[in-house]
């Protein structure tokens, strides 16, 4: 085991990925000579050079299609949008041209491209630059969504995600870079599509992922002073999702939170309590709690900020009004 | 030019400069926080041009955004009090320093998608054409800009409809910390996109206000008889990083350094003035003095700012009235 942060774990995986698949490149905006905005690409332009790393334009419709194209004719681009907010200028072609490449050729043609980009609030960037759309890719049939919370699974998810043939949205929380945990030193990859279980307990189950694990364990942690034990569920890939495992969860628990951090309407959250709910129907004691951030766009004032985004005090109120704990 | 406008294009850059100082300043210290892009070095540019638009014209900007909206007569205390997040900002603390409006001085907004806001200036543009208004848009973006789809959109657009719009391109020459002869196939040509759109174009030094000025009216003149929109392209530098987050690696401090030395547009005009026999030290002392006193009031009226509370926070997500 390595102890090291998650943005280390990314740039060990993307380094292993040019050092050994020759069609693997980088490419996106300030990821070589500026050494990547939020710095996961560090050192990478002196080492693999700019044919490897490639410092595009501000254009993410052009440079997203160009990576699905090159993905389409034997290359494994990988891909860097600054934030998840500039997504939205490469939406069509994430959605109306990835997602659906493979399915419309009816299988001669993949898509094999990794689009890493940061997602989350928290940095008081305000309404523009502080949102989570990892849940709306989600529900695009033929992308794959993952949500790393931890280096272990960044690097795992990581190395899946290089071996695997379909498009790939990998979302990072700007918040988590500095998060330290062990790294296995011997090869392993993290299943997509397999959530994990990072704390057991038995009084009340928290799904969460990305940048809303740090608040179930601060909750959790909370609950422990009124001697509840809970289970939090660590999605780590919103599609595919296993279910099994989370529903085994809620039988054992019988109660569910929910932390979800876009907003209430429409949530990926919300989704994944309706599935909840027709399969473990008769397993709940109570409704299913979900937490999300309010319906506001992104204040850029600090405590509103802390307001809109679940919080600690946010989720425990809601797990004493609905749960009753 | 006389010695009271050269008094008024000179405390307008010292202004921004001296502003965009203390913002520095006070991101260190944590009461600002969020992205910063600070004006430094760009000064001319806002104030050569934006003291030639009447009442009527638009403005409307990227996320650099605090010379523009200071050239136009926007409260420095509103902006400051913006910056901290306090309840008397422009927005009352919701927007932050990339995001200020001021729409009674037809400021339309710094936005923070690059290139975002060019088609929008070309509404706005539509919208006044149709209602046969005076005003026309001017439009301000970056080198980086103009790799966006929606800028080449927004070109054809404006040209197509013959919309009263200045394309203002600031080429400071970098996207964060990609060069333009990185990010542009022609990167010496680039107010030459106009060609194609039938738009007329020149590239002027942006570092001198008065060229500035009078490109900005030669231009401004064009649009009122003919009505089709123009592009300027103002060569330029920024001074600091691109934003406070910059780490900077991606440029030579001697090339900073020169650039500081031999190009700071008020030290250039405070030369012109001086030779011209316009101002003297004695009138940069005072100059000088009465930007300090606007600082240091706009720093104490948004630390006495009280924070805004959920309420406003909740408030104008939809129009109600
Ligand atoms: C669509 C989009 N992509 C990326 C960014 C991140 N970003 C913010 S400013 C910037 C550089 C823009 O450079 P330029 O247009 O030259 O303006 P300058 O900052 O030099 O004034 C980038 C890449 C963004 N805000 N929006
Ligand atoms: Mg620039």
């Amino acid at each position: 085991m390595t102890e090291m942060n998650l943005r280390d774990a990314l740039s060990k995986g993307l380094r292993e990925a040019l050092d050994t698949n020759e069609n693997v490149f980088l490419m996106g905006e300030d990821i070589g000579i500026y050494g990547g905005p939020y710095a996961v690409t560090k050192g990478l332009f002196e080492d693999y050079g700019s044919e490897k790393i490639i410092d595009t334009p501000i254009s993410e419709s052009g440079f997203v299609g160009a990576g699905i194209g090159s993905s389409m004719v034997g290359m494994k681009p990988i891909i860097e949008i600054m934030t998840i907010n500039f997504s939205l200028l490469a939406i069509d072609q994430i959605v109306n041209h990835a997602a659906k490449m493979h399915y419309m050729s009816d299988g001669q043609l993949s898509v094999p491209i990794i689009i890493r980009t940061v997602t989350g609030a928290g940095g008081r960037l305000a309404a523009t630059h502080s949102q989570s759309f990892e849940g709306w890719y989600a529900s695009v049939p033929g992308l794959i969504v993952v949500a790393p919370s931890n280096p272990s699974d960044a690097l795992g998810l990581l190395r899946a995600s290089i071996n695997d043939n379909n498009p790939i949205i990998f979302a990072e929380h700007s918040m988590l870079y500095g998060v330290t945990g062990d790294v296995p030193d011997q090869y392993y990859e993290t299943p997509i599509g397999l959530p994990k279980i990072i704390e057991e307990g038995n009084d009340l189950t928290i799904i969460a992922w990305s940048g809303m694990i740090p608040v179930a364990q601060e909750v959790s942690s909370k609950l422990k002073d009124k001697k509840l034990q809970t289970e939090i569920v660590d999605l780590r890939t919103l599609n595919p999702i296993d279910f099994e495992l989370i529903f085994n969860s809620v039988k054992k628990t019988n109660k569910v939170v929910i932390l979800d951090e876009y907003w209430e309407t429409g949530s990926f959250g919300a989704y994944i309590c309706s599935v909840i709910q027709e399969n473990c129907f008769d397993y709940l004691d109570a409704p299913i709690a979900v937490v999300n951030s309010l319906n506001i766009p992104m204040p850029y004032s600090a405590d509103l900020e802390d307001e809109v985004i679940p919080n600690t005090k946010r989720v425990l109120m809601k797990i004493d009004e609905l749960l009753g704990l | 030019m006389d010695k009271q406008l050269a008094k008024k294009y000179l405390l307008g850059m010292l202004k921004i400069r001296q502003f965009e100082e203390a913002c520095g300043r006070m991101y260190m210290q944590g009461k600002i926080k969020g992205f910063l892009h600070l004006y430094i070095g760009e000064e001319a540019i806002a104030v050569g041009s934006i003291s030639e638009l009447s009442e009527d014209d638009y403005i409307i900007t990227h996320y650099r955004d605090h010379g523009h909206a200071l050239a136009r007569g926007m409260d420095p205390n509103k902006i400051m009090a913006e910056l901290y997040g306090r309840v008397d900002g422009s927005s009352r603390g919701k927007a932050g320093s990339m995001h200020l409006f001021d729409s009674n001085l037809h400021f339309m907004g710094g936005h923070a998608i690059v290139g975002g806001h060019l088609p929008i200036a070309v509404g706005i543009a539509l919208g006044l054409k149709k209602q046969n208004k005076n005003g026309l848009v001017v439009a301000f973006f970056g080198d980086g800009a103009v790799n966006e789809g929606e800028f080449h959109e927004s070109m054809n657009l404006a040209a197509l409809w013959k919309l009263p719009i200045i394309f203002y391109l600031e080429n400071n020459q970098y996207g964060m910390g990609t060069h333009v002869k990185r990010s542009s196939a022609n990167p010496d040509m680039l107010y030459k996109f106009a060609d194609l759109y039938g738009m007329p174009s020149t590239k002027i030094d942006g570092m001198d206000v008065l060229t500035v000025r009078d490109s900005t009216r030669e231009a401004i003149d064009k649009i009122r008889k003919n009505n089709g929109p123009i592009l300027i392209e103002a060569m330029t530098y920024r001074f600091r990083g691109h934003s406070m987050a910059d780490p900077s690696a991606y440029r030579e401090n001697e090339e900073v350094q020169k650039w500081q030395k031999e190009k700071d547009p008020i030290e250039l005009f405070k030369q012109y003035c001086i030779s011209n026999d316009l101002l003297n030290e004695s009138d940069f002392k005072s100059v000088d003095d009465e930007v300090k006193e606007i600082i240091q009031e706009c720093l104490n009226f948004a630390e006495n700012s009280p924070l805004p509370d959920m309420s406003v926070a909740k408030d104008k997500i939809y129009n109600i009235n």
